[in-house]
């Protein structure tokens, strides 16, 4: 027997418990049941992958200018590539597509200054946003003063018209949103009764249907000769059916905060606004950043509703393009771009999300 | 203090302000689009050859060409033209509220649609039918040998109730197997779904096209309804419906006469009499529906005679393949027929 009289050095962990083959060995291989199940899913992903990836990338056409450079076999990308400017821009006149670009060029600007915490002015870029943003982009996207030329709102289309759609009914939403909300839960009876006859029309009738009521309906019943631009109807649909999901949003925010919040803050003097304003919706808005930022994806999706109008956004313009007799049979290669598209948008939106959440974390979580 | 009267209009006027894009419509069709500079014209949110965006974003077709025409005898501008996509449901509520001037969306002329929607048809610029396609594996070459087969179609459209007829009337079952769009028609055809694909012939071209192999499916010679289709014009303004009306038939006679596109200009000294009065030369027939004398040699020389738009959109020259069989004209056996103009 021997004795150390020193420390043993300590030795590595044994390669049995370490690297890439013991991970795959704990989490994939740990037994009979999960190494079948490993090689069954294996075998269900190679079987899934490969003629995509074949489709996709392998075989696909990516040069060309019609029909005849694709040899269908793969993908015909080159349809995609020869309509792209029309899937961005719509039928937006070629010569004016920079009053597009400098619209969101500005819009990125300002969201992004409003994002990036070392800024300042935050408070007059936020303003500008709201206020000053939407008339410049009206001034710019139609025109008509300014030595602008008009661009009828039939010409709109594309990724263009599904943004324009979704930041009007954003921004449009929220603040009737928030408004409907403490409607809902004020004590005074006509109000709280409009809000809820309000909240439960819209959130009891589709979107499709109000919609069609806009589009359908609206003129029969408007006095000859009047008629409202279908683009404005489906911006007023959108945006008052959108209202009463985030009326009920962020009524559940309001619900979760303490009473004693809004009773410590009376109690200071503040007014019924000032107790909204300054203690109440800042701490229920923060807390319902999932579900706000919930009902504006699925409002960003939910645009592609307004083809059955006749309006071309994203999906619609992509579904023009499938009737366009030259390019006919690509039907495949237009949804997945259209789709791609979306979850781009999509995602970024809820990884946003996830960061406003971390950043606006004041230790409430539970 | 406002009186209550006075809040009303207030409000109203508020309403109007906020509403923008109103417009207040003038007595006439005429007169509203040449102030506002442009036809509007509804036109299909994508249907192959009669109307799609091409790749320069500008709508392109058969039923297109119809708006052209009236753009180019009104402004003298074939372009002049606002085009409004349709779906098949909102069609004649747009025409009637006035968001459009002319429907020109592949619509098919019916005793229903010209008496009780306060619609008129001007002309027709495509003899359809409904038709069969049929991969060549199964066969057949009659649609009479189809009993028991199971056939794709797209719901909602007057094809289904035309299927339904047809088998009925010949004593034959069938499986119905219906889609929602044409590509999930094709789809369905090319998986084994269906042995037979049911649509209006012109369709039916575009249907094949879509296919992996579109020499694997032949279209039987059976056409089993009529779908005369046609631009359709608001009941009640008849200087708006001669337009129109007359437009189409410029078209007709202009290929009946042989004048193009491109000899239009060396015809205007043919000396033909049925040609001068037709470019403007001899009286000015234009007159009457308020219009330029040349207002039909705008038409050819911008858009082209019926024979031109017809190939060009769905004809030979175009992807398409479409034989002009009945739309072909009177003189040469089929049933195009544009009354003189005198």
């Amino acid at each position: 027997m021997t004795i150390q009289s020193k420390m043993i050095e300590a030795r590595p962990a044994p390669n049995s418990t370490i690297g890439a083959v013991a991970w795959l060995r704990t989490n994939l291989f740990s037994g009979p049941v999960n190494t079948a199940f490993t090689l069954l899913g294996l075998y269900l992903l190679y079987v899934l992958l490969t003629p995509t990836i074949q489709w996709a990338f392998i075989n696909a056409d990516w040069v060309g200018t019609s029909r005849d450079d694709c040899s269908r076999e793969g993908a015909c990308w080159v349809f995609v590539n020869a309509r792209l400017g029309q899937f961005i821009y719509g039928l937006y006149p070629g010569s004016e597509i920079w009053r597009v670009n400098l619209t969101f060029a500005t819009f990125a600007g300002l969201i992004a200054w409003l994002a990036i915490p070392r800024l300042p002015y935050k408070r007059w870029v936020a303003l500008a946003t709201l206020v000053g943003f939407p008339v410049f982009a009206y001034f710019l996207l139609y025109g008509g003063h300014f030595g602008l030329p008009v661009v009828q709102t039939h010409r709109w289309g594309g990724l263009m018209l599904t943004l324009v759609l979704a930041i009007v009914g954003m921004v449009g939403a929220l603040p009737i949103g928030i408004m409907l909300a403490l409607g809902r839960r004020s004590e005074m009876p006509i109000v709280k009764s409009f809000c809820v006859v309000f909240i439960e029309f819209w959130r009891g009738v589709p979107l499709i249907t109000v919609l069609f009521m806009a589009s359908v309906m609206l003129p029969l019943f408007m006095p000859t000769g009047i008629s409202v631009d279908r683009l404005i109807r489906a911006f007023i649909g959108i945006t008052l059916f959108q209202s009463a999901y985030m009326a009920e949003v962020i009524r559940g925010g309001l619900q979760a905060i303490p009473r004693g919040q809004e009773e410590a803050a009376a109690a200071l003097g503040m007014g019924y606004w000032k107790r909204m304003g300054l203690i109440v919706l800042p701490q229920a808005l923060k807390m319902m950043i999932p579900g706000i930022v919930n009902t504006f994806i699925s409002l960003f999706k939910d645009t592609t509703l307004v083809m059955i109008i006749g309006l071309f956004d994203l999906l619609g313009i992509v579904q023009a393009a499938l009737s366009d007799s030259r390019w006919l049979g690509f039907a495949l290669e237009g949804y997945v771009f259209a789709a791609f598209v979306f979850w781009i948008f999509c995602f970024s939106m809820s990884r946003y999300s996830q960061y406003l959440e971390r950043k606006l974390h004041t230790g409430h979580r539970r | 203090m406002l009186s209550k009267k006075n809040k009303l209009v207030l409000l109203a006027s508020a309403g109007a302000l906020v509403l923008g894009a109103t417009t207040v419509a003038q007595a006439s069709t005429l007169d509203d689009t040449r102030n506002r500079g442009a036809v509007q014209c509804g036109v299909s949110d994508g249907l192959p050859g009669f109307s799609a965006p091409d790749d320069q974003g500008e709508w392109q077709g058969l039923d297109v060409d119809v708006c052209r025409a009236v753009a180019a005898a009104v402004f003298g501008d074939a372009e002049a033209v606002r085009y409004i996509s349709l779906n098949a449901v909102e069609r004649f509520t747009a025409l009637q509220s006035g968001e459009v001037d002319v429907l020109s969306r592949n619509t098919t002329w019916t005793t229903v649609r010209d008496t009780t929607l306060g619609l008129n048809f001007t002309g027709v610029t495509f003899y359809d039918g409904q038709g069969f396609l049929v991969s060549q594996d199964l066969g057949v070459s009659s649609a009479e040998e189809l009993d028991g087969a199971a056939i794709c179609t797209q719901s909602g459209t007057t094809t289904e109730l035309n299927l339904a007829d047809y088998f009925r009337a010949n004593g034959m079952e069938f499986d119905p197997i219906v889609f929602d769009t044409s590509e999930q028609t094709v789809g369905g055809f090319e998986a084994g779904r269906c042995d037979v694909l049911t649509s209006d012939t012109s369709q039916l071209a575009a249907l094949r096209i879509q296919l992996a192999d579109p020499d694997s499916a032949i279209i039987l010679p059976e056409v089993i309804s009529k779908e005369p289709l046609g631009p359709v014009v608001r009941q009640g303004d008849d200087l708006w419906f001669n337009i129109v009306k007359w437009s189409l038939f410029a078209m007709v006679n202009a290929e009946e006469f042989g004048i193009t596109s491109e000899n239009v200009d060396e015809m205007l000294d043919s000396g033909s009499p049925d040609v001068a009065r037709l470019l403007g030369q001899d009286g000015n027939y234009g007159e009457a529906m308020g219009l330029n004398a040349d207002w039909a040699y705008n038409i050819i020389k911008q858009v082209g005679n019926y024979g031109e738009s017809f190939e060009r959109n769905v004809g030979m020259g175009s992807p398409l393949q479409i034989e002009r069989g009945i739309n072909a004209l009177w003189t040469e056996g089929g049933i195009q027929y544009a009354p003189p103009i005198r």
